[in-house]
């Protein structure tokens, strides 16, 4: 996708670029959240917008995620476009009743009469021993509750363009941004993230799913971090002569189930990949949306590959052991094969 | 109340444990992460948040403490750790990741637990705050004795769950003391941008309960004031709320380039490092002789070599581990 002279964007600085121009032409649009003033976030992903916006507009915040998720609620009704930041996903514990029950069924509760138009920005993911409480996606939780879109981006270009149509949403939007994509060096990042992204604004379509690899052989169905090792695995494959098709969800709410189901009404089989907890959660949705529609178009029972249902271990050969990775990905694919 | 001399010599032991402990972390931490600095990568994998300089708060509370009192610590835990007598060797391994380690690699740095000397610790703001407050009901219920102390940073104050559990301690008046150290960083905010008080002590009287904020980083002044906060929740006369100021010499994390703070700090706050003058006091006071504290520095710097080849010299867990230890 990448040509050479294209400039190429990290996540973290394309997500500062959306809210960067959607602050120039919008008034309304703020943001706040622990160090994302002086520091530019923890995942630099509010670099630079303090000294362009000054503090009014780009505010650090006490500790105090129910306050000021709150408070961006209450803000977002009464005509702001709060950009809130919650610096880790795992943190929704101390703040979730604002989020699900504020933020998520205000407009539904007042009969349309009351617009949330924030965009509620947040990291997930593993893999670099963080331990239980710094690692998770939980991406199933909040696509789980209704009344909030859910987007996670797999490379910059997206990233900045679903960072735009968030901010422009009349409904409250949850971004779910994976650390080891972002670009910021001490993550590691995937250097698959980090591609051409275009210096004008343009909006990436929230609910919309992409194919980023075309096959006809199987289907693997990720998000986030999972697309890229869902596309590794993919590149394995085609060593054996197996043509995998990779979809990225990019959207969790509203969920493109269609072209899931002809995906997989082309290839037959379907693998879903998931750095999230295995039960209840995404991985379960995306097969049962394929068989609740039409069972017939399955050559396999599907698979899932997804984080087990245990907290998320410290130590490196624990995690690693837990987490996605394309050697699972291509082992699913020989089970699948024999079975 | 002064410490006494063996009190004194207890509280330089376990401030000089506790800064070889982060000095030996700090240097091995960054095994493996040069020259390309990835949090992922060398035997210490994850974060990392050190509490060089924050030594008196831990030694000046944990003076007071028995093994079978509570305490709960947050995701800047060694020190605490140390003067609450967790074991070091298994500490070690629990920050190496391995099978010999506290909860076998499950938990890393950010969950130091304990049960030997009801230690515990976790990575989520104020989050201490209710199982401290818990323990300290259990106590009360069923007649056993022990105090339980909540240790927090002062960022953790404008958490709901600050404010919820202070409240639910004071009405039930319960055998409970909070430490808030005030390091007045929470990572890159200062605490006059973040806090809308200047002295967190003040805070007591929306509970009606005693507060005291001692200036200093002083360990002689914390171990007064935490001897008296002590007393009375054993005392059965309810909770106390401490605020401690101190300084935090690292980053807020290994790797943190700290451009937030203003010029100059950092060299002001080593001027001020409370160990050597800690140790200086002592020697004027005639409370230690040279000999005695070059004996102490020495035991603390053969303790943690010890501490660190332990986990070092550990296996790794088994994978499989990874799938147990869900449930009782
Ligand atoms: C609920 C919650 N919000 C945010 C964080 C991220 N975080 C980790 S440490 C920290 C600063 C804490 O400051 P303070 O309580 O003063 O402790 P210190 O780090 O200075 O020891 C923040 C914001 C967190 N761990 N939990």
């Amino acid at each position: 996708m990448n040509k050479p002279n294209e400039r190429k964007l990290t996540i973290a600085r394309a997500m500062a670029e959306a809210m960067q121009q959607e602050m120039q032409i919008d008034p309304s649009v703020f943001v706040m959240g622990e160090d994302i003033g002086a520091l530019g976030g923890v995942y630099g992903n509010t670099r630079g917008l303090l000294d362009e916006f000054g503090p009014e507009r780009i505010r650090d915040t006490p500790i105090s995620e129910t306050a000021f998720i709150g408070a961006a609620v209450g803000a977002a009704q009464d005509g702001m476009r709060p950009v809130v930041e919650l610096m880790f996903v795992d943190f929704f514990g101390v703040c979730f009743d604002a989020i699900y029950n504020l933020m998520a069924k205000n407009t539904y509760f007042s009969g349309g009469n009351f617009k949330v138009p924030m965009v509620l920005m947040t990291s997930t993911g593993g893999g670099y021993s963080d331990a239980g409480q710094h690692s998770q996606c939980v991406y199933g939780t909040f696509a789980h509750l209704p009344g909030m879109k859910v987007v996670a981006p797999s490379n910059a270009y997206d990233a900045k363009g679903l960072m735009t149509a968030a901010i422009r949403d009349d409904s409250p939007v949850v971004y779910m941004y994976h650390k080891s994509l972002q670009g910021m060096g001490w993550l590691g990042t995937e250097a698959g993230a980090t591609v051409h992204v275009p210096e004008e604004t343009y909006t990436v379509e929230i609910g919309k799913a992409k194919v980023v690899r075309p096959g006809k052989d199987v289907t693997i169905v990720s998000l986030g971090m999972g697309v890229h090792n869902a596309l590794k695995a993919a590149a394995k494959l085609e060593q054996q002569g197996v043509e995998a098709e990779v979809i990225d969800l990019v959207s969790l709410v509203p969920l493109d189930r269609d072209t899931i189901r002809a995906s997989v009404a082309k290839t037959g089989r379907l693998i879903v990949v998931d750095e999230d907890y295995m039960s209840y959660g995404v991985s379960g949705e995306i097969i049962a949306t394929v068989t609740e529609h039409d069972i017939s178009v399955l050559k396999a029972a599907p698979k899932r590959i997804a984080f087990p249902d245990v907290p998320i271990p410290f130590a490196r050969v624990l995690e690693q052991h837990c987490l996605p990775n394309p050697d699972k990905i291509v082992a699913a694919w020989d089970e699948m094969k024999a079975a | 109340m002064t410490p006494t001399r063996e009190d004194q010599h207890w509280m330089y032991h376990n401030m000089v444990t506790s800064r070889r402990f982060e000095e030996a972390i700090a240097k091995i931490y960054f095994d493996g992460k040069s020259p390309v600095f990835n949090m992922a990568n060398g035997p210490i994998p994850g974060e990392m948040h050190l509490s060089d300089g924050q030594e008196p708060v831990a030694v000046g509370v944990c003076a007071h403490l028995n093994p079978e009192d509570i305490v709960t610590a947050t995701h800047r835990p060694h020190h605490q750790a140390i003067a609450k007598g967790v074991d070091l060797d298994k500490m070690a391994a629990e920050i190496f990741g391995k099978k010999t380690g506290l909860s076998g690699g499950r938990g890393g740095h950010m969950h130091i637990f304990d049960a030997d000397v009801n230690f515990a610790c976790s990575g989520i703001i104020a989050q201490g705050m209710g199982p401290a407050v818990g323990a300290a009901l259990s106590r009360k219920m069923q007649g056993k004795p022990g105090v339980a102390v909540a240790f927090l940073g002062e960022g953790a104050v404008n958490q709901g769950a600050w404010h919820e559990a202070m409240n639910l301690a004071a009405v039930w008046n319960l055998p409970f003391v909070c430490v808030i150290e005030d390091n007045s960083w929470g990572i890159s905010v200062p605490k006059e941008a973040s806090t809308a008080i200047a002295n967190n002590a003040d805070r007591a009287a929306a509970y009606g309960i005693k507060g005291m904020r001692i200036e200093g980083n002083d360990p002689y002044a914390i171990y007064e004031a935490a001897g008296e906060a002590i007393a009375r929740a054993r005392a059965g006369e309810g909770p106390t709320l401490l605020e401690v100021e101190t300084y935090r010499l690292a980053g807020h994390f290994m790797g943190d380039a700290e451009g937030y703070r203003p010029e100059g700090e950092k060299d002001d706050l080593f001027a001020k490092d409370p160990i050597p003058k800690m140790r200086a006091r002592m020697l004027a006071e005639g409370a230690a002789t040279e000999a005695e504290l070059d004996a102490i520095e020495a035991e603390s710097a053969a303790r943690v070599e010890a501490a660190i080849t332990f986990a070092r010299n550990s296996e790794d867990p088994a994978p499989e581990d990874a799938l147990t230890a869900v449930f009782a």
